[in-house]
């Protein structure tokens, strides 16, 4: 039995290589990920032990009880007078106060801001050399007007020692002369893609942290013969709450695991591959076994005349499926650990990050995933031919007719009550009091139903579809051809439209989030122009001196304008988002806030107002007194002035204007303005922009381009989903050659009489070619659709996101219904030609 | 172009050829394996007669046939059909002929399974792009007696009325020579009778040129004339024979290769 499968297997390689191929590329993608993610992390592990090598025990100010580490994090720092403090301590030899914060933006020779693709742009004090920092070239800093600069940041800027360079902190733009070169311990540029600038001690506080007298952290080392963890435990009892103590083991081990969680993206995306190939790589071995299947029916019945069991012949099937996912297995873990490493190399290389590569590895999880997967997927396809295959009567043996086509009555059925049943759930959610989840449950169920009813849905659909492509005999034929094994028609429409629908899902719901918030945008933003940086990049808003404000107003054909500091607080404990406002009902008409309780015209010292939503969550109304924490100063008992509702892009805190003095960054973020018209608005733009002009990072957009921005950062989501889509079509095609393949193969009687009575070989390739077209075409429509239905499911649960209208992105719509026919004659080639070259005389030959 | 060829011919004693195969071998293989199926065969077929190619198995009356037709290419020799010398065509050109000069009718019918009767009668017409004269087709269809049955399918049909299909598929684009490969060999003799009196009758008041390969005495009976086939050499002929006669010879011939 083994031999006989086996055998039959070797003699259909090319098949098998076709349906394993979505296998392979699945199995690839799992490997890979867990090859990178290993690879990345241990190279982590080796920056994060060099970083931390110099460190023993280290203070910082605690983050708020109610957050984790990396949440919302209120820049603060650690007053100047606890360093004197901590090197009186006994057991302590010496204590350092450092700074080291991200945000030091060095605009570089071309005039712009030298960024990074995540790593930080770190500012700090110059210490002097140690362990981990020496300089490579010049010498330290020895006033405040000078710089030493990491080599990395000397090469993305373009400067040399000795140049100038202009530099963004807390403070609007500063102009430094840049006096060293710094490097790492062993002659590293850089420390994981990290820039640097370090300053001297008499600015760095002010610069990097916004006041004086402060650090960002206190370097504490040990006397001889203490241990880190013992003046850890003295430093945090006499310090109490207010400071986090940690050695710098622990240290090493909370970097570690934050970089962790950032590889659990890269991890999601390629898993999220791997999830759609298999998932298609499902339908693409079901049909390639139920062809085969079909196909042997004489041969299979004449196993059982012969006396096979029934479960042998389950048996062979099922072992062909476990050898072509073992070796799709062994071939995808090949790859796997490939594309894991390379992936690794672009990170480090190209990504910008500067990483070091740890050497690569191959974690056992990834053969263990790799084979599990590979035959668990093919076991699953195999199934239901299996059993068919072991149902086949023993007359068929003896009978010349194939198996007569089964009902779809079944099948139909199912498909139908499946579909309803989803149909009901979706509208149901739907409803006004549904839960948005039922909607998710609901799509997904009709989606399910939708694929079983696709055999009954196939012959009327096929055949309407096939009018548009059916002109001439040849196309008649293809036309008719499509329509002939509703089954098979259906399972390979169904390869493509899986596919075709996550990605129609996806934009869909792409399409309405940018809908909504155009629709939101143009009711409610009424400013002419918006200043402001890029948000989505960074926590903290690049800001820029207040004093643009004035100017701003100042400038001909200005009407009003309306300053924002954005920044964050604690309030009640949790943080939170503030926002002080200039003047507030200059803003309150730029971005429709309409007050709801109290009043919002001025909010004096001690008032502050909230936006309606963050209200009702904690039960709060005008009179009611709240705690807020900024990041200096003591706390603060204000009073809720006015409950708010609208204001876009507004943070839910507005405070008063007493407060800036005490915001981690006490400069502004954003400024809001209308235009009177008497002015050409292209001039107030331009007036505007030089105004700004040492703000690199600060733009002038107007309404359209603020609401680009808003859908800006879904970008890399419609990057990927054109991945995803590539890929999804790549195997539907294959799907579609591997069906052609077999159905040319079954035909070769019918080929060569079509060709004696006077088919041309063109004639005879755009048979083929129609039936392709028609199938993938079908295919992409039930993706088209189901998508579209899937997302606008989707929209429904995001709705308390903001997200209510549901827009259709037609135009997307189109391109994949041409992406599908553009598949069917790709997918048409190979099977086209095999059947153009059907001798006529062998296939009427009776012998 | 090759007009002078079918000029000669028709000095003949017939007033018009319809196919005419000149010194034409057939070898298949090489060396050890070399099989000679065709030894120097002439054959000239009229217009308007119903022939039948006779011969033991082996005899090669079916690679004789499959050359005449232009679905084999023949190692030596000439066969010219109608005004077209179809040895030296090549693929594009072969196809051209099959579809506007030459009809088949199969043993196994070779109905396309996706296509009613009437498409199917149509079909070579389709493919050509060319639309049957409807006075024609209707002849055509009264003649197969297949009027009530035009929009089945093949497997709604008996054997016997698939074949009549596949006689009125040949037909209809009134092709120069219609050949016919064993037609009633997968059929009953009733269904049998009925194609070959079909075919008879095609000849004789249409005046199709059909050429049949067949085994059966029987059969070979309908036909105007008989031409016998030995080792690949063509041996004897008889005209308006008898199944007796067909019969006697073919035993004869059985005898001498024996």
């Amino acid at each position: 039995m083994l031999r006989a499968t086996l055998k039959n297997l070797l003699f259909r390689k090319l098949r098998l290589l076709l349906s394993g191929l979505a296998v392979v590329l699945g199995v690839t993608f799992v490997s890979g990920s867990f090859v990178l993610t290993d690879t990345l992390g241990r190279s982590f592990d080796d920056l994060y032990a060099l970083q931390y090598r110099t460190v023993d025990v280290q203070i910082r100010p605690a983050p708020p009880k109610s957050t984790t580490e990396d949440d919302d994090e209120i820049r603060t720092g650690v007053p100047a007078d606890l360093v004197t403090r901590v090197r009186s301590m006994s057991g302590v030899a010496a204590a350092t106060g450092v700074i080291s914060v991200d945000g030091a933006r060095v605009i570089g020779s071309n005039g712009k801001v030298v960024t990074t693709n995540g790593p930080s742009r770190l500012g700090s004090n110059w210490i002097g050399e140690n362990d981990l920092v020496r300089l490579r070239a010049g010498r330290a800093p020895a006033d405040g007007d000078e710089v030493v600069l990491n080599a990395a940041l000397l090469d993305a800027a373009g400067v040399e020692v000795g140049d100038r360079v202009g530099i963004l902190t807390m403070q609007p733009k500063r102009t430094f002369t840049v006096v060293g070169v710094m490097e790492y311990a062993g002659g590293r540029d850089s420390l994981g893609g990290n820039l640097e600038v370090s300053f001297h001690e008499s600015v760095a506080a002010r610069l990097m942290l916004g006041r004086d007298e402060v650090y960002s952290a206190v370097d504490v080392e040990p006397a001889a013969g203490f241990a880190p963890g013992a003046v850890r435990d003295d430093v945090r009892a006499a310090l109490g709450s207010e400071f986090r103590v940690q050695t710098g083991a622990e240290l090493q081990a909370t970097a570690r695991k934050d970089a962790q969680s950032d590889l659990q993206l890269f991890n999601g995306i390629l898993l999220a591959f791997a999830a759609v190939s298999l998932l298609v790589g499902i339908f693409l071995i079901l049909n390639t076994f139920s062809i085969l299947v079909a196909q042997r029916t004489r041969e299979l019945a004449l196993l059982r005349a012969l006396g096979g069991s029934r479960g042998q012949v389950i048996g062979s099937v099922v072992l062909e499926a476990i050898v072509i996912g073992v070796t799709a297995a062994a071939v995808g873990l090949g790859l796997g650990v490939g594309a894991g490493t390379l992936l690794a190399w672009l990170f480090s290389t190209r990504g910008g990050t500067g990483l070091e590569l740890a050497g690569v590895g191959v974690p056992s999880a990834a053969p263990i995933a790799a084979f599990g997967v590979g035959v668990l997927v093919s076991m699953v396809a195999a199934v239901s031919p299996a059993l068919r295959a072991s149902r086949i009567p023993v007359i068929a043996a003896l009978q010349e007719a194939a198996t007569p086509d089964r009902s779809l009555a079944k099948i139909t059925v199912a498909g139908t009550a499946v579909a309803a049943l989803g149909a009901t759930i979706l509208a149901v959610g739907y409803s006004r009091d549904g839960q948005p989840w039922f909607a998710g449950a609901g799509a997904v169920a009709a989606f399910i139903g939708l694929l079983l009813l696709t055999p009954a849905l196939a012959r009327p659909a096929v055949s309407r579809i096939g009018r548009v492509f059916s002109f001439g005999a040849a196309g008649q034929l293809g036309r008719l051809n499509s329509a002939r094994d509703p089954r098979r028609t259906a399972i390979t429409a169904t390869t493509l439209m899986v596919g075709i629908a996550l990605i129609t899902g996806m934009n869909t719901v792409l399409a309405s989030i940018n809908a909504s918030v155009r629709d939101r945008v143009t009711d409610t933003m009424m400013a002419d122009l918006i200043v402001a940086g890029d948000t989505s990049l960074a926590d903290d808003p690049p800001t820029f001196d207040p004093a643009v404000l004035e100017r701003i107003r100042s400038l001909p054909g200005v009407a009003a304008v309306a300053g924002t500091y954005q920044s964050q607080a604690q309030i009640e404990g949790n943080p939170a988002s503030i926002a002080v406002v200039t003047d507030i009902p200059a803003l309150a008409h730029m971005r429709s806030i309409k007050t709801t309780e109290g009043t919002l015209a001025d909010l004096g010292t001690d008032r502050v107002a909230v936006d309606e939503r963050t209200a009702r969550e904690r039960s709060l109304h005008a009179g009611s007194i709240v705690t807020v924490k900024l990041a200096y100063g003591d706390a603060r008992h204000l009073t809720v002035a006015a409950v708010y509702t609208g204001g876009e892009g507004v943070a839910p805190w507005l405070m008063p204007k007493s407060v800036v003095k005490d915001l981690a960054v006490p400069q502004l973020s954003g400024v809001d303005l209308t235009v009177t018209g008497v002015v050409p608005f292209e001039d107030v733009r331009r007036d505007v922009e030089t105004l700004l002009r040492d703000s690199p990072e600060i733009t002038v957009t107007d309404r359209d381009g603020y609401i680009k921005r808003q859908t800006s950062q879904y970008d890399l989501v419609v990057t990927m989903s054109q991945i995803l889509l590539a890929l999804a079509v790549l195997i539907a095609v294959l799907g579609v050659i591997n069906t052609l393949a077999l159905s040319v193969l079954e035909r070769t009687r019918e080929l060569g009489l079509l060709r004696v009575i006077g088919l041309s070989r063109g004639q005879t390739m755009r048979m083929v070619t129609v039936e392709a077209v028609i199938i993938s075409v079908f295919g992409a429509m039930l993706g088209t659709v189901s998508g579209t239905g899937l997302g606008a499911a989707a929209v429904r649960t995001l709705e308390a996101s903001g997200i209510t209208t549901v827009a259709v992105p037609w135009s997307r719509i189109t391109l994949y219904l041409s992406l599908g026919a553009a598949a069917g004659v790709i997918a048409a080639v190979l099977p086209a030609a095999r059947a153009a070259r059907t001798n006529a005389l062998d296939a009427i030959s009776y012998e | 172009m090759e007009s002078g060829a079918v000029d000669t011919t028709a000095s003949r004693s017939r007033a018009s050829v319809a196919i005419r195969a000149e010194n034409v071998w057939k070898v298949y293989g090489s060396g050890e394996a070399e099989v000679t199926a065709l030894r120097g065969v002439d054959l000239e077929l009229a217009r308007g007669e119903f022939t039948a190619i006779m011969g033991p198995s082996g005899s090669g009356k079916s690679t004789l046939m499959h050359c005449l037709a232009g679905l084999d290419v023949v190692t030596r020799g000439e066969i010219v059909l109608g005004r077209t010398t179809v040895t030296g065509l090549r693929d594009k050109g072969l196809t051209r002929l099959r579809r506007d000069h030459i009809g088949f009718i199969f043993q196994q019918f070779n109905l396309v399974p996706t296509l009613t009767a009437e498409e199917n009668i149509r079909l070579p017409m389709t493919i050509a792009g060319r639309k049957p004269e409807p006075a024609w087709m209707a002849e055509v269809i009264a003649t197969v007696g297949l009027r009530e049955r035009l929009r089945h399918r093949p497997h709604q049909l008996s054997g016997g009325q698939q074949q009549r299909v596949a006689c009125a598929r040949a037909l209809v684009p009134r092709p120069e020579v219609i050949f016919a490969d064993e037609p009633t060999g997968n059929l009953d003799s009733r269904a049998g009778a009925e194609v070959l009196r079909l075919l008879r009758k095609s000849a004789r008041e249409l005046g199709q040129t059909i050429v049949m390969v067949t085994h059966d005495p029987v059969a070979a009976a309908y036909a105007d004339r008989v031409v016998f086939l030995a080792d690949g050499s063509i041996v004897t002929e008889l005209r308006e024979p008898s199944a007796e006669a067909v019969l006697d010879t073919m035993k004869l011939l059985d005898a001498v290769e024996g």
